[in-house]
């Protein structure tokens, strides 16, 4: 089994002993590490340590606090509570250079360099090679990134500018920038998201040789496989707060997962009874140039549908086409009998399709304007009269879904903004089931939500089912795309590589399908 | 292929001044004769200098409208020294247009870097502000060619192998940025700071801070012109270079630095401030009234945002393998 | 958070009138009777029904403008055009009366000319996705080289009689009709923003284009009408601007949008978008009056009150965001 219910204390594995199996002291070391940001506690008395010529693993769930440890790392946050020692000395970090001149560089989540920059000044920015009167010596910094490219495997091109290349290659650029600072300690933030196999390759035998050169290496990934490969060490992070720690060699993978989720599947998934009705939405052959080819679906009343894939499949961007937010190359759309053509989120909001955001600050909730007027903006029609707002029935519309919703906050007048994640998650699935909708496409619900909302959001998620409505749930969680779905598609590199039913429905295959691994391996 | 037309832009608008030169010749050769070809360069120098400093601005992601203002009254306070002062020499009247200049775009750099107030709030502010402050110096009256000094006068039109001291100035001031934008840790943080901000506070660059320098080289620039300016045409009062801003800006907009940050070059500003320094003084030329010359430079505005808009539209993400293999 | 079965949430916690009262609108209302107040000590020209008639010019036609603005700028666009689109506006009136048009005729070209206006900056910015600010700084050389290619250093001055009304006219008493225009507009577009879905949209598009786009709304069309509602705002003031002058130079309204943006911001609304009201507008505009009129009756010249309007543009901006540095580098 893949999860179990209820972690028993025992399970945790001793942490003194793994230690004691990798007697160092560590390089860097953080402890009772909180960071609170308005509304959220995004991380709560953790604790991390890096040893020299050694991988430690980060593992935990989305929200678990993996990004925010990282910016509190590189100087990018200051944590309100808590210590960071570099070789046992107690430090601060109140700027990224901080953090740079003590020896912590980061590779990042997205290739977060420039664009118009050469790939050779991308490398060296903040610490380029000095030469006559202090300028730059481009020369030697285009000589000295080319041996860096060199040693990641990089066939690149040091002079041209940083747009021109594809999206793995500015990875690759990315690591090199980080190998370029002699670095200490070496972050990297899911570094194979966006390699091929064989990148994926050169790249673990690069980590080799900078364990080999003493190196501490914090390696953050969601593929497991990967872990085991390559780490050492792991500390595991659940809802901003440290869980445990040890040697990857004492650990297997089921109690990993089970320190990683820390509850039964069972517990927080609402029980239901999968009666699909008619037929509301199919979906033929839609494709985009870029984004992914051949999309075709079926989807029915009542329905859950499951979209899985690692980050960056091209799930979002299917269900966006669909809203109406890009523009399909191919493909037909028929909603509820009526073959549709949806140009704009207007006239998907018209057809009955609504969507849930993944991003939800900058596509869901519109911060600075108060929690009723988020939920009746697309409903105004309904609540005005001749084009004026009537403010009586707006209130009346956002409570009656607000409370469906159980939603937590002081006023409806309240700016959404100061709501906690989950509560803002409430409001943007209020605003949608207020326009009454047929369709609803939840992304990623409850990423970066506390464990209660994420308990709520799936219960009502089961609860609209079960009304009639017809749910797609995008999902990088396992558990939760096995917990809730009736039927599961599986994306790769924006297309569909299997469609999964009952019993299919396992996370062996759910993660053998979405890597493109054969049997047996994952 | 879309990125091979990106790279030309300024080969683009160097073919199109050529074109426009060609056109010009065929009716009116005297036009491209060597001595009418320095009188373009000398006459659009000061456009070039300051389109230089408003370059950095525009790179950070800011707009300095109060360059043309800072003109105005740098150009307003060396002229009073020279006749209250008429010995003071040339280099030290120099250093003062240059350091008055930089302390007000300091001043303008300061309100972006410490108050976080938008660019273009402030720097309509500081615009009506500078102006009102030369009008208060000035008291209104204009300082007319014979309250100054000769080598006050004369500096600008010094002739050295036959190009006007005024070019060469601008001719400097080009080489430097050349050096100080590509050469210099600053210069390649304008990018930075414009094309990406986040990623530039991960690489340990203040943002804030280098917005700050950005309008101090501005102001700078602006004070150098203010001297050249009242010396060239020898007179001095408060609406001197009125609108001369837009003008400016219009240059870096030609010359495909992007108003949204971190895209251009010093090539591209040169050519862009010589495009409009080409149109400018061929209107007379091929009997057009200079009246033309607004509605000329603003189409030449909006057809360029509009070009460089059509080049640089952003991709959606490649997902697909094979459409990476195309991109 | 504690776990209360009936969890009851309230509509409001604050009244709108306690809103109000902590609102920047009360306190720019109190710098205004703070500023009639001195000038009425200042000057004993200051309190006469007729000086204070005649000082309303000072920024009813601005404040029109700025009305259209202030929506705009909540959208999170800018138009500075505007100040062109008066002169050209007025060249095609003068150029119309020219010719002989009757005084209808001449404002409905009027307002035709500053509708085309507004159409190409909208359809400049919402079709290309172009950033306005440079679209309209384009825009602004372009309209007002169009007035100067046609006037040169020429003016227009032959209006019919009847066209005076509109900036020389009484509606009643000292009631001039360009304050009877300002007040309507007031009412208008105070309406627009605070009472119709079409204001809802400007604010959510304001504080998030792109979450309001998510949610159905249709971002570009809205953003399209508020540069035509602009434009047509440019033309009404540019109606009354040249019946007050009488006549038409291609630099009439030299400069305007900056006073323009200056009243909006002074009014209250975010530079940034997604906040600002029209009563702020309003009172911004009696508050820049007073001072221009205030400071003229003690012979302060024009440039110098722009001194005045330069600082008041940053101080407003910069006094709270000091004010709150300071509180917090005290906590």
């Amino acid at each position: 089994m893949y999860v179990s219910p209820d972690v028993s204390p025992d399970v945790t594995p001793d942490v003194r002993k793994a230690a004691d199996a990798l007697m160092t002291d560590p390089i860097l070391s953080l402890d009772g590490i909180t960071k609170i940001f308005p509304g959220v506690r995004a991380l709560s008395d953790v604790r991390l340590d890096l040893y020299p010529g050694q991988v430690t693993a980060l593992v935990g769930e989305n929200g678990a606090g993996k990004s925010t440890i990282v910016k509190v790392l590189t100087g990018i946050y200051q944590p309100e509570e808590g210590t960071i020692r570099v070789d046992g000395q107690e430090t601060h970090f109140p700027t990224a250079q901080h953090a740079a001149d003590a020896g912590i560089t980061a590779i990042h989540q997205e290739t977060v360099l420039f664009d118009e920059l050469s790939v050779a000044e991308n490398i060296y920015i903040g610490h380029a090679p000095r030469g006559k009167y202090g300028l730059i010596d481009t020369a030697r910094m285009r000589r000295d990134a080319k041996e860096l490219l060199d040693r990641v495997g990089a066939e690149i091109d040091p002079a041209v500018p940083l747009k021109d290349l594809g999206i793995a290659n500015k990875h690759l650029v990315a690591i090199s920038r980080a190998l370029s600072i002699d670095a200490r300690v070496v972050i990297m933030d899911e570094p194979t998201a966006a390699l091929s196999q064989k990148e994926i390759e050169e790249l673990y035998e690069l980590v080799d040789r900078l364990k080999a050169e003493g190196k501490a290496i914090l390696f953050i990934s969601h593929k497991f496989d990967e872990i085991f490969r390559i780490a050492d060490r792991y500390t595991v992070f659940r809802d901003g707060q440290y869980v445990g720690a040890g040697a990857m060699a004492d650990i297997t993978e089921d109690d990993l997962v089970r320190l990683m989720v820390g509850r039964s599947v069972d517990n927080i998934f609402p029980e239901r009874e999968a009666s699909p009705g008619e037929e509301l939405l199919q979906v033929s052959g839609y494709s985009h140039p870029t984004e992914f080819e051949d999309i075709s679906f079926t989807l029915r009343k009542g329905e859950i549908l499951g979209f899985y894939g690692l980050v960056g499949a091209g799930r979002s961007e299917v269900m966006q086409a669909l809203f109406g937010i890009t523009k399909p190359s191919a493909g037909s759309l028929v909603v509820d009998g009526q073959p549709r053509q949806i140009r704009s989120a207007a006239e998907a909001v018209e057809a009955g399709i609504v969507y849930v955001p993944e991003d939800r600050g900058k596509q869901g909730a519109i911060i600075g304007l108060p929690i009723f007027q988020n939920v009746t903006l697309p409903s105004l029609d309904r609540t005005s009269k001749n084009g004026f707002t009537r403010l009586a029935e707006e209130f009346a519309l956002a409570r009656k879904y607000t409370e469906r919703l159980d939603l937590r906050a002081a006023s409806l007048d309240q700016d959404v903004g100061n709501l906690s994640g989950g509560n803002q998650q409430k409001v943007v699935i209020a605003k949608w089931l207020a326009t009454e909708p047929k369709i609803i496409i939840l992304d990623e619900p409850t990423k970066g939500i506390d464990i209660g909302s994420k308990a709520a959001v799936h219960a009502f998620t089961a609860e609209l089912a079960a009304q009639g409505l017809a749910v797609i749930m995008v999902s990088s969680e396992i558990p939760e795309i096995v917990g809730m779905s009736d039927r599961v598609i599986v994306m790769r590199e924006g297309r569909m590589v299997a469609e999964l039913e009952g019993d299919e429905v396992t996370p062996e295959t759910l993660v053998r399908h979405a890597a493109g691994i054969s049997e047996g391996s994952a | 292929m879309m990125s091979q037309l990106i790279k030309s832009r300024e080969a683009i608008l160097l073919a199109a001044i050529l074109g426009l030169l060609a056109l010009i010749a065929s009716r009116f050769p005297a036009y491209v004769e060597p001595g009418n070809l320095v009188n373009v360069f000398n006459d659009t120098s000061t456009l070039i200098i300051l389109a230089m400093g408003q370059m950095c601005v525009i790179l950070t992601r800011c707009i300095d409208l109060s360059v043309a203002a800072n003109v105005a009254l740098t150009g307003m306070v060396v002229a009073t020294l020279n006749t209250l002062m008429p010995g003071l020499p040339v280099v030290a009247i120099l250093v003062i247009a240059l350091v008055l200049g930089a302390c007000l775009g300091a001043v303008n750099g300061l309100l972006v870097w410490k108050l976080q107030i938008p660019a273009i709030v402030v720097t309509l502010g500081t615009m009506t502000i500078f102006r009102g402050i030369v009008f208060l110096i000035s008291d209104g009256k204009w300082i007319n060619a014979h309250e100054m000094s000769a080598g006050f006068k004369d500096f600008p039109r010094m002739e050295i192998a036959g190009l006007p001291m005024l070019s060469w100035i601008a001719i400097l001031v080009v080489v430097c940025f050349v050096v100080v934008i590509n050469r210099t840790p600053l210069g390649r943080s304008f990018f930075a700071v414009g094309g990406n901000p986040n990623a530039a506070v991960y690489t340990g660059i203040d943002v804030g801070r280098t917005q700050f320098l950005a309008f101090t080289i501005s102001g700078m620039m602006a004070g150098l012109t203010g001297y050249l300016w009242v010396s060239r045409f020898a007179v001095a009062y408060v609406d001197i270079a009125g609108g001369f801003e837009l003008e400016v800006v219009a240059a870096c907009v030609i010359g495909g630095i992007s108003i949204a940050g971190g895209v251009g070059s010093v090539a591209g500003t040169l050519l862009g401030a010589l495009f409009l320094g080409v149109i400018k003084n061929a209107l007379p030329v091929i009997n057009i009234s200079p009246f033309w010359q607004l509605a000329i430079s603003g189409s030449a505005i909006i057809v360029a945002v509009a070009f460089n808009a059509q080049s640089s539209r952003t991709k959606g993400r490649v997902i697909l393998k094979s459409a990476e293999q195309t991109a | 958070m504690t776990d209360v079965s009936n969890h009851h949430v309230p509509d409001r916690l604050t009244t709108p009138l306690q809103r109000t009262l902590r609102s920047w609108e009360s306190l720019l209302l109190a710098v205004a009777v703070a500023i009639f107040l001195l000038n009425t000590f200042a000057s004993p020209y200051f309190l006469n029904a007729w000086n204070l008639s005649d000082a309303t010019f000072n920024f009813t036609e601005k404040a029109m403008i700025a009305f259209a603005m202030a929506l705009v700028i909540i959208s999170g666009e800018i138009d500075l055009s505007v100040a062109s689109i008066i002169a050209l506006v007025s060249t095609a009136m003068g150029a119309a009366a020219e010719v002989g048009v009757g005084t209808p005729g001449i404002v409905l070209i009027g307002l035709g000319v500053g509708l085309a206006c507004g159409a190409f900056n909208g359809a400049l910015v919402t079709g290309l996705g172009l950033p306005s600010i440079v679209v309209t700084i384009g825009t602004m050389s372009l309209f007002r080289g169009i007035s100067y290619i046609v006037l040169g250093d020429q003016a227009y001055m032959n209006y019919p009689d009847s066209f005076a009304w509109f900036g020389q006219g009484y509606v009643f008493w000292v009631i001039t009709v360009e304050l009877v225009f300002f007040l309507a507009f007031a009412v208008i577009y105070g309406v627009l923003l605070h009472k119709t879905n079409f204001g809802r949209a400007v604010y959510s598009i304001g504080n998030n284009p792109v979450g309001a786009m998510f949610s159905g709304i249709r971002v570009k069309r809205v953003k399209f009408i508020l540069f035509l509602l602009t434009g047509l705002m440019a033309a009404v003031a540019s109606v009354c601007l040249t019946s007050r002058l009488g006549s038409t130079r291609p630099s009439i309204a030299f400069g305007m949008e900056l006073e323009v943006v200056t009243m909006v911001v002074l009014g209250g609304v975010n530079i940034l978008g997604g906040s600002g009201s029209i009563p702020g507008v309003v009172i911004a505009a009696f508050v820049m009056g007073l001072v221009t009129f205030g400071l003229g009756l003690l012979n302060v010249p024009g440039i110098v009150m722009s001194i005045f309007i330069g600082l008041l543009l940053i101080g407003v901006i910069a006094l709270p965001r000091l004010w709150n540095q300071f509180r917090q580098a005290r906590r």
